[in-house]
């Protein structure tokens, strides 16, 4: 399994898949934080901008369904949603509209959080006390785990995300590559980077080695950016946090301490969004687990495309039906099979 | 999500005491701001690497070139092509020509 979208998205695009031979399937894992942020936080960042916050987000959450909407149609509809590359130009924004609340909605891996967790860090040293962070932050090592523990999972090795490890090292996989004795290669994002990590993955499992290499030396080093980890783990502490699909999973979230809290938009505004409902029948649990490949939904390229998406993985150019739509040629009995026929 | 782009940085500077440690780096040409905040040993001349607006690491030349020296031993390079290197590749001149510290 590759667990990060952008490598999904490289693998379909450069025709990666329909190379590799047969034996070996590439699960698509839930690397893509956009697809699995959960529907509670995209109604809360909607609820917020329809109360006259300024809402700043990353563009590829704009689209995604909430219950009722999407910050694009609360935005539509009058709410001041504005879209940026980075929560320092939003602490810009929030500098210059002092009498405005500015609520950044902080989506993202271990790669994102540093530069959120300096936003705060900044307004704090700066006094700016109109900025703050809808947290939905999430952990990759937690949600390997979980994918592990779930009997519809059958995963023989991983290629770890290679910009989540750039922050945070790989450590933390040695333990679990020797707990479920499976080897884990830190990959990158370029097509040769991801024929290598596969070309190394297979070498251990050929071996029978359940070891963590790193194939992406050119910027990870085992112990990741230590200025970055010791920025995260100041400002934000591990929580239980719900991934769109796969339900809640232990300490795989990212929340900002208490002691950070009037940067915490969930604890400065009071928020009631209601109760949150998935519509549509829409597979993207299954998807994103790595069950279901794409074309295999019945809602695929009919229903939902990315014009008129009914879930996230079709709205996020990192989103595994995205990444389908735009670029798989094949048949949808072509389609790599499903994991469990991959199992002799 | 998780992208992140290879930069040189051409400039590093603190726009004003006590600010952020900042930089002005290439991609290909286009000179973005960067901030070098998580990343104090970055210098003028290296490559890093960019995600929001954040350098979070130096790209490593010694590494950078182990791995083009695995796809030249595997022909992979000349056949594929100069578009398939990794972008931080193809702004650099070939091996031959380059020194490493």
């Amino acid at each position: 399994m590759e667990v990060c979208g952008g490598q999904t998205h490289n693998l379909v695009k450069y025709g990666i898949l329909s190379l590799l031979p047969k034996a070996i399937h590439l699960i698509h894992g839930p690397g893509c934080p956009v697809c699995v942020t959960s529907l509670q936080r995209i109604d809360q960042a909607v609820e917020l901008a329809e109360r006259g916050v300024i809402l700043c987000s990353y563009g590829d959450m704009l689209r995604v369904p909430g219950s009722r909407k999407s910050l694009l149609e609360a935005k539509a509809g009058g709410a001041d949603v504005r879209m940026f590359y980075s929560p320092l130009e939003a602490l810009r924004i929030a500098r210059e509209n002092p009498r405005r609340e500015v609520v950044f909605f902080a989506v993202g891996f271990e790669t994102t959080a540093p530069a959120n967790g300096l936003a705060v860090a900044h307004a704090a040293r700066e006094g700016v006390t109109n900025f703050s962070l809808l947290s939905a932050h999430v952990r990759v090592p937690p949600a390997m785990e979980a994918l592990l523990a779930d009997p519809e999972c059958r995963i023989d090795g991983f290629l770890a995300a290679g910009h989540v490890c750039t922050v945070m090292g790989y450590e933390e996989y040695e333990p679990l590559a020797a707990r479920h004795g499976l080897p884990i290669v830190v990959t990158g994002f370029e097509p040769l980077d991801l024929l290598q990590g596969i070309l190394q993955l297979v070498g251990l499992l050929e071996e029978g080695r359940a070891a963590v290499e790193n194939a992406y030396g050119r910027v990870v080093r085992r112990e990741g950016n230590p200025q970055a980890r010791a920025l995260l783990a100041k400002i934000f502490a591990k929580v239980d946090r719900e991934w769109r699909g796969m339900g809640t999973i232990p300490g795989s979230g990212l929340d900002l301490r208490p002691e950070w809290r009037e940067f915490d938009a969930s604890r400065k505004f009071v928020l009631d969004s209601g109760e949150s409902r998935e519509g549509s029948g829409c597979q993207a649990g299954r998807i994103l687990k790595g069950v279901l490949k794409p074309p295999q939904c019945p809602l695929f390229g009919k229903e939902c495309t990315p014009s008129t998406p009914q879930g996230a993985p079709m709205v996020s150019s990192e989103g595994a039906c995205a990444a389908y739509f735009h670029f798989w040629a094949g048949a949808v009995d072509d389609a790599p099979a499903e994991p469990t026929a991959a199992h002799p | 999500m998780c992208l992140a782009i290879p930069g040189e940085l051409k400039e590093v500077y603190t726009p004003f005491p006590g600010g952020f440690r900042m930089g002005k780096a290439s991609f290909g040409g286009v000179v973005k701001e960067v901030n070098l905040e998580l990343l104090p040993e970055a210098q003028t001349g290296d490559f890093v690497l960019v995600h929001v607006g954040l350098a979070i690491a130096r790209v490593d030349a010694d590494e950078a070139e182990k791995t083009f020296a695995l796809l030249r031993e595997m022909g992979a390079l000349e056949e594929i092509g100069a578009e398939a290197a990794p972008p931080e590749a193809r702004e650099r001149p070939p091996a031959a020509e380059r020194r490493f510290p």
